[in-house]
């Protein structure tokens, strides 16, 4: 598992299925953040919930297929690669996680140091998707919807 | 209204003039035909003002308003004021209109007896009547028909009395007449006929009215509409000819070169016109001729008359007798619907329509009328047309000299040039521009059609789907729904939409079954906004706003301190008394709530949903030495009777004990507004984004039915608006008239259904903070700990 130090992961066991209902998601605090993790009927989803956009907690969003909404000014994210989907949210994205299941119990995959709760000055910084969306729109405007 | 117009018409020929108008109401020229809507609480006075004061400023027009001219010498051209002034003038134009004519009735002069022709009279009578009181309206035209059924929208109890044995036996024949009294009783109007009244009844007060033969009945209020004659007591003064009108010719000169007459005072031909659309085309004619333009000519007016009563449609046009030398009839009559046709041709051209019950065809008839169009060729299509490929190609089929608006005489090619020379492209521009639809209004439809099809901006009001996930126009899919037994968003969504829904849908269609179903579907939290899933309004830190229901905005020294408390325990950090007479605890975490709703131990204002918020009342008769109705009592029974439903928006409501408004009512979803001895229910008032004064849904004498009105109303809104389309964006598009036909004039049946729904869907809601005993799901207010630990 260890390739570098930084990259240190460990699965770590977080919450019975049972826990998230179908189309729902539930936050769940690890270490000093929240992590965001959604029920999609076939698998989980986790992300950080912390919308990119101002800071909304997406765990309480509705979801939309494999996105979810965040509750505050809909920004729409997509919820396997983190980057929001809606022209506001384009040039944003938040951190994903991986997720298992074992015997009724949902894992995440979380790096030693994020475990250990010492990411925060990492996790300030808003982690920029790069890729060919164009321009970053002005984080303050909302969606189109 | 005439005389105005004509001037509109002098002005677009020639602006040398310079032009002073008397008149001796105290009010800016007004729409008169819509004098009924204003009695039935449809439009406000300044509803129907034609020219404002700005129009006459910018004009240059000095208009002495309040000064009736009681002189005219025509040697010296001058006219004398009832003001002592005295005003010279090279043209001078009458257009002194009508008064009412007063049947000889014995005692007619009593307290509680009133014409309908201007709005004096309008405010007198809006003044006078009171739910429950008898009007007895003598006068079975359509002025007292109009003034019947703005007294009964006011509550009042009304009969008609009519001399004749047809109701507007000018317009109708006896069978057209007979189904128009059997509309207005369907509207639960008395209608009276063959009956002449010979006195009115009581002391110096009226108790009631007397008829030929010694019958009588009781009445509180009187209302004569018997008719009108031309005013012409000027016409005399100033020497002209005069017969019934002021005898005009086909310039519409009078026998005095100088002196010009127009509109309902006039006789042209032996004829004197009471209705808009003559006096309208002859203030054309004489716009011409007073500015030397002299050239066209009147050559008199088809007559056409419209019943302007929503749900009794009446159209004549024409001659309407049988005994037409050489004319044949076609009719048609279907006792069931209420329709009524009757078309009468000579020599294959119409030259007389009667329609009731359906007046959809009124233009088509119309210009054949004014055409004298052959009807050889049409012989089989008469009553009813071909039926048309597509239903929008009415107005593609139109010919550009058909007329559109017949009260102001504006052609179909009158509006399109509008539209592409002045680049007009709405329905306000084109009345401001053409006139058209400033009349009576009934071809605004139409008007609206013709935009659509020209200009191509136009915003056409589409069929409105929810959103993109599910492409169902909202009224079909309520349907759907219903007809097809779906009772899950998920279902919804598999079945008629892209399976997957979003933010958008899903919580309408969430609100779409609980009101189908009554409460009776499946409810799935994922569809809903956070704030429906955990009962409380997410904040920009993601806490969440605590708002207890404090009915009527009453609380208790128990209650404040069980606030205090719970504001102290669960470091509150803002406590706020809102607008709607609440107390707001805002940063409350999510996993506290349910603890925070205990020791409350109040129900849920459902602050954060769109649903029943709160009802807002002043303390009426309790305290206030102003007060005319308990409207803190009402409004708190009106709270308790609506609380813990959803509604398509939110719906906030109000109470207030006199007409001084001071818990604002008349800006609420639904007020409640206190009278002596009444109580008006309004609808569709807003103070938000938008600013809007409520409609007048009905006025009642107790507060029972107030509260049932109020509760057709709300049911009606529950179940017909769009999702997220407020009561005031809903009564505007719907209309207030459609609206009442729809509530509280609906039939027995219909009000009952609308009653039963509410009270099913009203047994199976409740206090939405209850769920703190038991949630729906385990987590639902709790954060997830990690099963292991994280911290190594």
């Amino acid at each position: 598992m260890k390739e570098t130090k930084m990259e240190s992961k460990r699965w770590t066991r977080i919450a019975l299925c049972g826990d998230i209902p179908p189309r729902e998601g539930r936050a769940v605090k690890v270490g000093n953040r929240e992590i965001a993790i959604f029920n999609l009927g076939d698998r989980f989803l986790a992300v950080d919930n912390r919308c990119p956009h101002k800071s909304g907690p997406l765990a309480d969003g509705i979801v939309s297929g494999t996105t979810v909404v965040c509750p505050l000014h809909a920004w729409k994210i997509s919820l396997e690669t983190g980057e929001g989907v809606n022209s506001a949210s384009a040039s944003s994205c938040v951190e994903t996680f991986r997720t298992r299941v074992e015997h009724g119990v949902i894992l995440l995959e979380l790096a030693d140091d994020y475990r250990e709760g010492q990411a925060d000055v990492m996790q300030e910084l808003p982690v920029m998707c790069v890729e060919t969306r164009g321009t970053p729109t002005a984080t303050e405007s909302r969606p189109a919807t | 209204m005439a005389g105005v117009a004509c001037v509109e018409q002098i002005l677009r020929h020639s602006p040398k003039f310079e032009i002073t108008i008397f008149g001796d109401e105290t009010h800016v020229n007004y729409n008169r035909i819509l004098l009924s809507s204003v009695l039935a609480g449809e439009k406000a006075s300044d509803d129907i003002v034609l020219n404002g004061l700005d129009w006459y400023q910018h004009n240059g027009i000095d208009l002495q308003l309040g000064v009736r001219i009681t002189g005219i010498d025509s040697q010296a051209k001058t006219v004398t004021g009832d003001d002592g002034s005295v005003t010279s003038f090279d043209k001078l134009l009458l257009a002194t209109g009508s008064v009412p004519l007063i049947p000889s009735i014995e005692e007619v002069k009593k307290e509680g007896v009133f014409v309908f022709r201007n709005l004096d009279d309008t405010r007198a009578l809006l003044e006078r009547c009171r739910p429950g009181i008898k009007a007895v309206v003598i006068g079975g035209g359509l002025l007292g028909l109009e003034a019947a059924r703005g007294l009964q929208v006011q509550g009042c109890d009304v009969t008609v009395v009519h001399l004749m044995e047809t109701l507007m036996e000018r317009q109708l024949d006896p069978t057209g007449g007979g189904y128009l009294a059997a509309k207005m009783n369907q509207m639960g109007i008395t209608v009276l006929l063959g009956l002449s009244t010979t006195a009115i009844l009581g002391n110096g007060k009226v108790e009631g009215v007397q008829f030929k033969g010694g019958g009588s009945i009781p009445a509180d209020l009187v209302v004569i509409a018997a008719g009108i004659r031309p005013n012409v007591g000027l016409g005399h003064e100033a020497g002209l000819e005069v017969k019934r009108g002021i005898v005009v010719n086909d310039y519409m000169e009078t026998s005095h070169p100088d002196i010009f007459a127009v509109g309902e005072c006039v006789q042209h031909n032996g004829i004197c016109y009471g209705l808009v659309a003559p006096l309208i085309e002859q203030g054309k004619v004489l716009a011409a001729t007073i500015t030397g333009n002299r050239g066209p000519k009147y050559q008199g007016s088809v007559q056409a008359a419209k019943l302007k009563i929503m749900g009794v449609d009446v159209f004549s046009a024409g001659e309407i007798g049988d005994k037409l030398d050489g004319s044949e009839v076609i009719r048609y009559e279907d006792p069931a619907l209420g329709i009524y046709r009757k078309l009468t041709l000579k020599g294959g051209k119409l030259v007389g329509v009667i329609l009731v019950g359906d007046t959809a065809d009124s233009h088509r008839y119309m210009d054949w009328l004014r055409t004298a169009k052959d009807l050889v060729p049409l012989r089989r299509q008469l009553l009813f047309p071909a039926p048309a490929e597509d239903t929008g190609i009415d107005i593609a089929q139109m010919a550009d000299s058909e007329t559109v608006c017949g009260c102001m005489g504006v052609t179909k090619g009158t509006i399109i040039q509008a539209i592409h020379e002045k680049g007009v492209s709405t329905l306000a521009q084109l009345k401001d521009c053409t006139r058209a639809s400033t009349g009576c209004g009934s071809c605004s439809g139409l008007c609206q059609s013709l935009l659509k099809a020209v200009v191509p901006e136009f915003e056409e009001e589409v069929k409105r789907t929810i959103c993109k996930c599910i492409p169902v126009a909202e009224d079909q899919l309520r349907e759907i729904l219903r007809s097809q037994q779906l009772k899950s968003v998920q279902e919804v969504l598999e079945i008629y939409g892209n399976g997957i829904g979003c933010e958008v849908c899903k919580p309408a269609l969430s609100y779409m079954l609980d009101m189908l179903w009554c409460g009776d579907h499946d409810e799935d939290r994922s569809a809903r906004f956070i704030n429906d899933r955990v009962h409380a309004n997410i904040q920009k830190d993601g806490t969440f706003s605590v708002v207890p229901r404090i009915r009527g905005g009453v609380t208790s020294p128990d209650e404040l301190r069980r606030i205090a408390d719970v504001a102290d325990k669960y470091r509150v950090p803002m406590v706020k008394i809102t607008g709607s007479q609440r107390i707001d605890l805002l940063g409350v975490k999510k996993s506290d709530l349910p603890k925070v709703w205990a020791d409350l131990g109040m129900p849920s204002g459902q602050a954060y949903t769109k649903g029943v918020r709160m009802v807002k009342t002043c303390v009426g008769t309790e305290f206030c030495r102003f007060g005319v109705q308990d409207s803190t009592s009402a409004g708190i029974e009106m709270e308790r009777r609506f609380e813990n439903l959803f509604t398509p928006h939110k719906v906030k409501m109000g109470a207030v004990g006199c007409p001084r408004n001071c818990a604002e009512a008349t800006v609420k979803d639904i007020g409640l507004i206190g009278q002596e001895g009444s109580w008006q229910v309004v609808v569709g008032g807003a103070a938000g984004k938008k600013v809007r004064k409520a409609d007048l849904l009905l006025t009642v004498e107790t507060t029972e039915e107030a509260l049932t009105a109020a509760a057709l109303f709300f049911q009606y809104y529950r179940e017909s608006a769009n999702y997220l389309e407020r009561t005031y964006d809903f009564v505007e598009r719907i209309g207030i008239e459609k609206v009442r036909k729809e509530t509280v004039y609906a039939t027995d049946t219909a009000k009952q259904g609308l009653l039963e729904r509410l009270r099913k869907s009203k047994e199976r809601s409740s206090d939405a903070w209850l769920e703190r005993d038991s949630p729906r799901h385990p987590t639902q207010f709790i954060q997830i700990q990690p099963l292991e630990e994280v911290f190594v």
